[in-house]
């Protein structure tokens, strides 16, 4: 690893004392709900430079709660960078993120990747109670990410070591960190993008019918057009750092792979995506 | 790896040195081996339990180990302290390598003169020498292994917010584990080196004093013994660190069970 990159990584102040400000945010407990909600998200002119290089220009987007958006893209559009904005990975250029009641705790937005980043030291089940390190009582942790790891169908492998499990596996092990507190914003960057394509069916049943019944907010970043159809309400596409169609998906759920339906909303995005290149 | 195949491949290891001693008691009693190069096993076991008897082996051992280890803990607890605070504070490394760095490069025998100056013949210049000879391979090994914990976990820790001290417990300290045990390993191996040439040249106890003075009188058996015995050491220290290896790093996929 270079060295000035080991800086900014670990600089002793920063090691020590947290990320300016960041660690206040840590305070708040989370919230307690029974049927979890989502929260309303309101991004105002959001713009991100990386030195010279601007990735955002002055995102305005607002998601209501409970809503699951598609973030879509070509590599490079900024729609990662987006999803690293809202779970406070990066800080803004300029604009604002404002989460509904905007008390918000810094729990109550997770962020799952493509790599699922569990602990290799950790079992299955302490990887899950990683997501609930701001629950104080060591039994209610355990209770909680047992029933957490249930819901994912993994409470057999909780004594596991992660390195045993398959792809999937391990993502719904992830799923379940970043559910176990119950977030009311879930941004999920290409979450299966590593992952085989009848997993990857498995797991986008999985997750969408985990958000039927939490109801959280979901933001989903991916640039396969089938799977955003298959599971968001709205389809946002960002080119060159910004919004150029936001295009509601208004289909009844559970949609059906290879529906006419999808298969002609998915070749209207892929033409808009392609500029026209597509048509014959 | 599985256990089965570790415990088995110590066994098979074992078979070489211990198929080894009839042979040689073998050329030795015929006389192929002459007695004033190299004695054979039993004579050398009778010498040791004649330096057994009369207390004189176990207090050199006792002695050399004492120095071993506490030359050891202080060298490698300097070292893993300075590979943690490099590892963790760009400050502390922009401050500290580039001296560390110069000093590495100086083979830690070569000061022995100079040891010898400074403290006599001394307790204090063996645990010195050990010290140094054990502080860069922990130091190192601690610094790269700090280095090369995962970035991606370190993020996740702090997305899910891991203060400092649970980060360095729970996501970095076990992360660099593989690799301090790597430096602590090693590190066994230049300890007993360290002190054995250390007490070779200059000491009044020990099992490096107890073979010269038996060079001295030209007790061969005495010698051997001693060569032995140091072989017997060396071997367990390390036989200790695997096994403390294989329990904390159960969860790493080459010294799992399955």
């Amino acid at each position: 690893m270079h060295a000035s990159e080991y800086a900014t990584r670990l600089d002793p102040l920063d090691f020590f004392f947290g990320r300016g400000g960041a660690d206040e945010d840590l305070a708040p407990p989370v919230v307690e709900r029974t049927g979890s909600t989502g929260t309303d998200l309101v991004i105002k002119g959001l713009a991100k430079s990386f030195g010279q290089k601007q990735v955002l220009h002055g995102i305005d987007l607002r998601v209501p709660a409970g809503q699951f958006l598609a973030v879509i893209g070509k590599s490079g559009c900024g729609k990662s960078t987006l999803l690293r904005l809202l779970a406070g990975l990066e800080t803004p250029t300029a604009g604002t993120i404002a989460l509904g009641d905007g008390n918000a705790g810094r729990s109550a937005t997770r962020i799952m990747f493509q790599e699922p980043r569990l602990l290799p030291w950790a079992r299955v089940v302490e990887n899950v109670e990683v997501g609930l390190l701001d629950t104080d009582s060591r039994a209610e942790r355990r209770e909680r990410a047992l029933a957490m790891l249930a819901e994912v169908g993994l409470e057999d492998r909780q004594g596991e070591w992660p390195s045993i499990l398959s792809g999937g596996q391990r993502q719904r092990v992830a799923l379940a960190r970043a559910l176990a507190s119950r977030p009311q914003l879930m941004a999920l960057d290409e979450p299966l993008g590593a992952l085989d394509a009848l997993t990857r069916i498995e797991m986008q049943n999985l997750l969408e019918r985990i958000w039927l019944q939490q109801r959280f907010t979901a933001i989903l970043v991916t640039h396969d057009v089938g799977e955003a159809l298959a599971l968001a309400d709205r389809l946002v596409l960002i080119e060159e750092g910004a919004i150029t169609l936001d295009l509601a998906v208004p289909l009844p759920r559970p949609r059906r792979r290879g529906s006419p339906e999808l298969a002609r909303l998915e070749g209207e995005v892929l033409d808009r995506l392609f500029d026209g290149q597509s048509k014959h | 790896m599985t256990l089965a195949r570790l415990t088995r491949g110590n066994a098979i290891g074992w078979a070489v040195p211990i198929l080894l001693i009839p042979l040689w008691e073998l050329l030795a009693r015929t006389g192929q081996i002459a007695p004033s190069v190299l004695p054979a096993p039993s004579a050398v076991l009778e010498a040791g339990w004649r330096l057994m008897l009369t207390g004189q082996l176990p207090e050199n051992i006792w002695v050399s180990s004492l120095r071993a280890f506490t030359g050891f803990a202080i060298g490698g607890g300097i070292g893993f302290a300075l590979g943690l605070a490099n590892g963790l504070s760009a400050l502390s490394q922009r401050l500290t390598d580039t001296t560390l760095q110069m000093i590495r490069n100086i083979p830690h025998l070569a000061l022995i003169p100079l040891v010898i100056l400074w403290f006599g013949i001394d307790e204090e210049a063996k645990l010195f020498l050990v010290a140094l000879g054990v502080f860069f391979p922990i130091y190192i090994n601690t610094l790269h292994g700090i280095r090369t914990v995962d970035p991606h976990l370190i993020e996740m820790g702090r997305i899910y917010g891991m203060s400092p001290i649970t980060l360095f417990w729970r996501v970095i300290l076990p992360g660099a584990l593989p690799s301090i045990f790597v430096g602590l390993r090693y590190a066994l191996g230049i300890m007993w080196l360290t002190l054995i040439v250390a007490e070779t040249i200059s000491a009044s106890s020990g099992l490096g004093y107890m073979a010269m003075q038996a060079r001295e009188f030209l007790l061969v058996d005495v010698v051997v013994l001693a060569i032995i015995i140091y072989a017997l050491l060396g071997k367990m220290a390390d036989a200790i660190a695997r096994l403390l290896e294989r329990l904390s790093l159960q969860w790493h996929p080459a010294f799992q069970t399955h």
